[in-house]
């Protein structure tokens, strides 16, 4: 717990009525947002992350506990109080929602007139926002004139315009292709950078979690699974609900009974080197690799890699013993898998 | 073809219906836009849930559409009389169509309305739009060529209603259409007052679609 965090939840709980009785949609959730982070919650479908999100801004009135924005507990304001407080909270989406029949330039400005912003200046600030999200080409477009990665981004300028001091994003690169996400991810990181803004991030994939948060807090059943760095939690998964997010995809592997596997972890503490041939020379033993999903960022490795090691234990117990050697974090996997 | 006298009675028919249409679509927009606007507001979907007022409204509105216009016509004849002090003539034609055409009206909003994707009003949501702002800023002008469309159809529907009051000497083309080509077997006169009212609802019609597609954004 951080001393002063700009978000708090606490003992939070949403039910909902549902038609055989009540549902659980989130249950005894205690998290600590800090400020200046990019925190992401990462769950299944279903696991509640949509409503966790949506009870940070009061979209969805939590049934228990409560949410503090800056020291300010969120269940006591009035409905006007409410309004004020999300003016400094902005949102985005998977869908983007932008006014279809407004402008980029105007949509932009909403938030700002709803903020009983003098027009001049709203137009003003939009304009710088719209440079900022390097859109300023589109200023007059509408928004079914742009890409989905374009319509994002007039989203973020949107969502930033009241100059809040935590964006919240839901799926908000879920429904756009591979490359397009990677530049939006950047865009909210250098965001971040640059405006010292708090960024919440709700996905279901891990990419966009490694990629640019800090911590990440792991939402399975309704409840919090884990919290922790994204380190931490991407090598050393404790529970069983981070161990499917952080694995590879179970039904892609499949591993022969009998043999022992394991999973090579590289946090950026290895140089980009090919360890696992450089292994297989040394040992003169042949590996099985199941999965490998790496890349080269400034040199270091980053990723993970599942290989199958041979049947001899001993070798299999000296080439883990090799690897760990190398500054990698193994882990034998054949019990989960 | 016909008597000069004649042409100068369709060209009267023809403004006083006109007149007729227009006034009586304006006085119930007045009444059926709010309602429209309620019955999604407080839709348990909506940004103001009450279900059971929805559900009275909802029953309200049904009971008024489904009585037929011209039996309608008959009941409100106190009514009109109350508020325009005749039962005849143009104006006391207007009561009736207003009743009769601003729970249809509220449908066609309604159905209009509840086209705007939910997750924009959750977005002027988050950035703490009140229900008003949101009505106003964000339902009608996203709204705005489906609620055209629904105007090109309300104005068209008014206009035949209107034609309807010529039962009961309500004024416009209908009337005359039932005097001359009904009462006296005027048939020319009667094909003539169609086909004028034809060419005014595709007039209309087509005024209404290429408004509603020249300020769609989408497309």
């Amino acid at each position: 717990m951080s001393d002063n965090p700009i978000i708090r939840i606490e003992n939070l709980g949403k039910i909902f009525p549902g038609p055989d009785g009540e549902f659980y949609a989130l249950e005894d959730i205690n998290l600590d947002i800090r400020r200046g982070e990019i925190f992401g919650i990462i769950g299944m479908s279903g696991a509640g992350k949509s409503t966790l999100v949506r009870c940070i801004n009061f979209l969805e009135r939590p049934t228990e506990g409560t949410v503090y924005f800056d020291g300010q507990d969120l269940s006591v304001l009035t409905k006007k109080e409410l309004y004020k407080v999300r003016q400094s909270m902005g949102m985005i989406f998977q869908q983007f929602n932008l006014l279809m029949q407004r402008t980029v330039l105007s949509n932009v400005c909403f938030p700002l007139e709803i903020a009983g912003i003098d027009k001049k200046k709203a137009v003003e600030r939009a304009k710088e926002l719209l440079a900022l999200v390097d859109l300023t080409d589109k200023t007059y477009a509408y928004p079914s004139q742009l890409s989905g990665g374009q319509r994002q981004r007039v989203a973020i300028a949107r969502a930033l315009a009241t100059n809040p001091k935590v964006l919240l994003c839901d799926e908000a690169t879920s429904a756009l292709d591979p490359a397009t996400t990677r530049g939006v991810l950047m865009l909210l990181k250098d965001i971040n950078k640059r405006l010292g803004i708090t960024i919440v991030v709700i996905t279901h994939e891990m990419r966009v979690i490694e990629e640019i948060c800090n911590r990440v807090a792991i939402i399975d059943k309704s409840r919090i699974a884990e919290v922790g760095s994204v380190e931490e939690i991407f090598t050393r998964p404790r529970t069983a609900a981070a161990k499917r997010l952080v694995f590879p995809e179970e039904h892609s592997i499949e591993i022969l009974p009998g043999r022992r596997c394991c999973r090579i972890v590289f946090d950026g503490s290895s140089s980009f080197e090919p360890i696992i041939a450089g292994m297989v020379l040394d040992f003169r033993q042949v590996v099985n690799i199941l999965f490998a999903d790496t890349k080269n960022i400034d040199g270091k490795a980053f990723g993970q890699i599942v290989i199958q090691l041979p049947d001899n234990e001993l070798i299999a117990d000296r080439m883990i013993e090799y690897l760990r050697g190398k500054n990698l974090t193994v882990e034998e996997v054949d019990g989960y898998v | 073809m016909f008597d000069p006298s004649v042409w100068t009675m369709l060209g009267q028919g023809l403004l006083e219906s006109i007149y007729m249409t227009l006034v009586s679509t304006a006085l119930a927009y007045l009444f059926g836009l709010p309602l429209g606007i309620a019955l999604v507001i407080t839709d348990k979907d909506g940004i103001h849930p009450k279900e059971t007022f929805n559900w009275i409204l909802g029953l309200i509105i049904n009971l008024l559409r489904s009585v037929p216009f011209l039996i309608l016509l008959i009941m409100v004849i106190p009514v009109t009389r109350a508020i325009v002090g005749t039962i005849i003539g143009t104006n006391a034609t207007i009561v009736p169509l207003v009743i009769a055409a601003a729970p249809f009206i509220a449908r066609l909003v309604e159905s209009s309305l509840k086209e705007v994707d939910k997750g924009v009003i959750e977005a002027a949501q988050s950035m703490g739009a009140s229900s008003m702002q949101i009505i106003t800023r964000v339902l009608l002008p996203e709204a705005r060529p489906s609620l055209i469309v629904g105007g090109a159809i309300a104005v068209t529907t008014i206009l035949s209603y209107s034609a309807l009051a010529g039962f009961v000497a309500g004024g416009g083309l209908g009337d005359i259409a039932i005097r001359y080509g009904y009462h006296r077997y005027q048939t020319d006169v009667m094909l003539i007052t169609v086909v004028m009212l034809v060419v005014i609802v595709q007039v209309l019609q087509e005024m209404g679609t290429r408004l509603a597609r020249l300020g769609d954004k989408r497309k």
